[in-house]
């Protein structure tokens, strides 16, 4: 695997090994010295066109934990804001030999379009409304670490389908792993024909009782043009996930971030069925993963791997 | 050498001006003449004296006059050569993109002796002394018959009307704001009541901007899925059903252009059923193509508005191509310079080129699979001007010679020599395609001749 643009590029087997990987991570991350020498002398760069808390650093204490140097770019305060294109800020940045360039942009296809430019191993933090592989992938190790095996769930995407690429990458992932997937929201915000990709559509929660996941996402009112709901106030009515809604064994999950009295109610993100916090933490492990399956690879068919792939570092060889 | 005229065809106010040339002076040797219109379908010798087709004799049998190069014709076809009512040749502003030279030598490739330019330039084509400042370009560089086009509103600002009357007596073959739609139903209706005192028929494109609102390609399942906004097909048909009503209220003539949509269609179909003067238009790429080519986001290939729709929409195009209800084929030629289009999708301009390659790509994905007979993509490839009074060219004796020379075997890769076009956006760029144009002959000039025949390699 050179690059990871799209959950659709990935078989069930690129899944299960990168999931596999995190496990390893996970475990090197509640040790007291965090970090392995895996990435030494390789250069990681993020380059984000769009605001971010949680994927960026997370990617960016990734990458040092495997020891990579990190650069980070942000488009407001560098060049883009001069106008430079895509392209040139791309090739710039190619110039100092990056092994990955990990890339978020608010246009669809923008991560695929480096791969045609640049040597380096790519990976998408997300492009427009297009997809955000690796929320997908923690998301699926979240739910593996706490409930086993995805086969078979019903979960059930509520909220915003029609501007989140965080949908569009789980519905996929989701099925992938087995599961039954159902998208539910204001029919203004599912988009047309979306149960072509195989899931069920749902116009309000009445049903939502069948689900063992509920998987929230915000209403991305900066991606909106026009009023694609009435209020604020009806949808929160609506479909607002609270107490009266959530049933005690249902788990729900958000990709953050959490707009607190909107999609949830306060008392459900602090509550012992929210996977929130855990998402995060999975994260870090996730993004280790897959930088190391991107930029060390898996060891040659038959061949011999390194006896030790994760020696904390300064450990004795 | 006889010289043509630099100011030629139709009538009125010549409606296209083409550069002054030598006039051609030709023997095409036992070439298939196929002209649908002439009902001509067999070997001719094809002569060409001082820019008018003299004779079309016997294979063999014409002994060529002095000075008179003889080409070998055989195994290639003669066409009567294309007309195109919708190319953008961005003149003024952006000739960075094309001009009049570098768009018409493009038609030329593709086998055109006429098209019609369109006036969303830098800035519009408004006033009378655009068009005559165009038209005198033309008369330098244009090395097919061009006409033009002015806007319908002015500055294209859609809101008041243009001084139609006196931009018809510059030489403004029509009026249109294509590019951007006539949201203002009023405006259209009084252009429509002014046209019954000068004429010019009005070219429609076809959106209500309050359905695609900000959409870059087909909204269904592929748009979904990519999560690109969507451009919902009735942004295009309802459009369609309410310029033909008005029209038909203020009995004008509307030309709808780039057709997309099924429902378009049926629009058409009702309009014209119920007595409307109205033609419609299809480019290439929307017979060629359906939506899951947007699958690779290549904005430079890919995105044009109106957007590539569904399968069934294409069906529903080629079948209306067939039944007549489309009246011709325009290219809607949009060149684009690479760092427009080297951009992700969404962020892209919309339109691609299509002038050099009309022929071929209809020929590589309609004629050889049996779909549409070649016939029917000679006639209407050829008919583009009919809304604008402007008749097919024919291949008979003692007219002008106008027609296009192919080689229907011969195949190529789109771009890989380059193109005459200034700019690169080809929807079909790297495709091997099926048949290609050798040389053109317009308004009785060597209008172009691919490089490898003029050499008699080919």
């Amino acid at each position: 695997m050179k690059n990871l643009l799209s959950i659709s590029d990935l078989t069930l087997d690129d899944l299960t090994a990168i999931l596999d990987r995190a496990e390893s991570f996970a475990e090197v991350s509640r040790r007291e010295i965090k970090k392995v020498p895996t990435l030494r002398g390789k250069t990681v760069v993020t380059l984000f066109y769009e605001s971010s808390t949680r994927t960026s650093s997370s990617f960016e204490l990734a990458a040092k934990r495997l020891s990579a140097d990190v650069m980070s770019v942000k488009a407001g305060g560098s060049s883009v804001e001069k106008g430079e294109s895509l392209r040139d800020t791309v090739e710039t940045l190619s110039a100092y030999g990056p092994a990955a360039i990990v890339i978020r942009h608010p246009n669809a296809g923008a991560a695929g379009m480096l791969t045609q430019w640049v040597d380096a191993s790519v990976v998408n933090a997300g492009d427009g409304m297009h997809q955000h592989p690796s929320q997908a992938l923690l998301d699926l190790f979240t739910l593996r670490t706490r409930i086993g095996s995805i086969d078979g769930l019903k979960i059930w995407i509520v909220g915003d389908v029609l501007h989140s690429r965080v949908a569009r990458s789980n519905i996929e992932a989701f099925q992938m792993m087995g599961a039954e997937v159902t998208v539910a929201g204001p029919p203004t915000l599912i988009p047309r024909e979306i149960e072509k990709l195989g899931c069920k559509v749902e116009f309000s929660l009445e049903r939502m009782e069948e689900a063992d996941v509920v998987y929230l996402l915000r209403m991305q009112s900066e991606r909106m043009e026009g009023n694609f709901i009435p209020s604020v106030r009806e949808y929160a009515r609506l479909f607002q996930i609270n107490e009266q809604r959530l049933g005690p064994r249902q788990l729900v999950m958000h990709p953050g971030p959490v707009n607190r009295g909107v999609e949830i109610a306060s008392e459900i993100v602090d509550s012992d069925r929210s996977l929130i916090s855990d998402q995060v933490e999975s994260g870090l492990a996730v993004r280790m993963a897959i930088l190391y399956e991107l930029l060390a690879g898996r060891p040659v068919e038959g061949g011999e791997g390194p006896s030790d792939p994760l020696p904390t570092i300064g450990a004795p060889a | 050498m006889m010289r043509v005229p630099e100011e030629v065809v139709g009538r009125g106010p010549e409606p296209l001006v083409q550069r002054g040339g030598p006039a051609a002076d030709l023997l095409v040797r036992s070439v298939q003449v196929f002209d649908p219109g002439s009902g001509i379908d067999e070997a001719r010798d094809v002569l060409v004296e001082g820019g008018v087709l003299s004779s079309l004799a016997a294979p063999g049998t014409i002994a060529p006059p002095e000075g008179v190069e003889e080409i070998d014709g055989t195994g290639k076809h003669l066409f009567p050569a294309f007309f195109d009512p919708h190319v953008h040749l961005r003149t003024p502003g952006q000739e960075y993109k094309e001009d009049i030279e570098t768009g018409s030598r493009s038609a030329a490739a593709g086998g055109y002796a006429g098209i019609l330019a369109m006036a969303n330039t830098v800035p519009p084509v408004s006033s009378p002394a655009d068009i005559e400042a165009l038209r005198h370009r033309a008369s330098n560089d244009a090395v097919i018959p061009v006409g033009f086009l002015a806007t319908l509103s002015r500055d294209m600002e859609g809101r008041d009307l243009v001084d139609m009357a006196e931009l018809r007596e510059a030489g403004a073959v029509g009026f249109t704001d294509d590019g951007l739609p006539v949201t203002d139903a009023g405006l259209l209706r009084r252009a429509l009541r002014y046209q019954r005192m000068c004429g010019g028929t009005i070219a429609l494109h076809e959106e209500d901007p309050s359905l695609s609102a900000g959409g870059v390609m087909h909204e269904g399942e592929v748009s979904a899925v990519l999560g690109l906004r969507g451009i919902p097909s009735i942004s295009e048909s309802t459009m369609i059903a309410r310029d033909a009503d008005i029209a038909g209220y203020e009995n004008g003539r509307i030309q709808v252009q780039h057709l997309s949509a099924a429902e378009s269609v049926e629009a058409v179909r009702a309009a014209r059923a119920a007595g409307v003067d109205i033609f419609a238009e299809v480019t290439p790429h929307h017979l060629c193509l359906d939506e899951s080519c947007v699958r690779d986001l290549d904005p430079s290939r890919h995105k044009m508005n109106p957007p590539i729709r569904t399968a069934a929409d294409r069906e529903a195009l080629i079948g209306a191509l067939l039944d007549g209800t489309i009246d011709c084929i325009a290219t809607d030629h949009a060149p684009h310079a690479r760092q427009e289009k080297e951009v992700p999708f969404e962020a892209a301009a919309m339109g691609v080129t299509g002038l050099e390659t009309a022929f071929s790509s209809l020929y590589t994905h309609l004629v050889l699979p049996g779909t549409v007979p070649l016939e029917t993509v000679i006639e209407k490839l050829g008919c583009g001007g009919r809304a604008f009074d402007i008749e097919p060219f024919a291949v008979v004796e003692e007219s002008p010679a106008n027609f296009t020379l192919v080689d229907l075997e011969a195949e190529w890769v789109v771009g890989e020599d380059g193109y005459e076009s200034r700019s690169e956006n080809s929807w079909c760029a790297g495709e091997r395609l099926t048949g290609r144009v050798l040389m053109t002959v317009a308004n009785g000039q060597v209008a172009w001749r691919l490089r490898s025949f003029s050499l008699g390699v080919a």
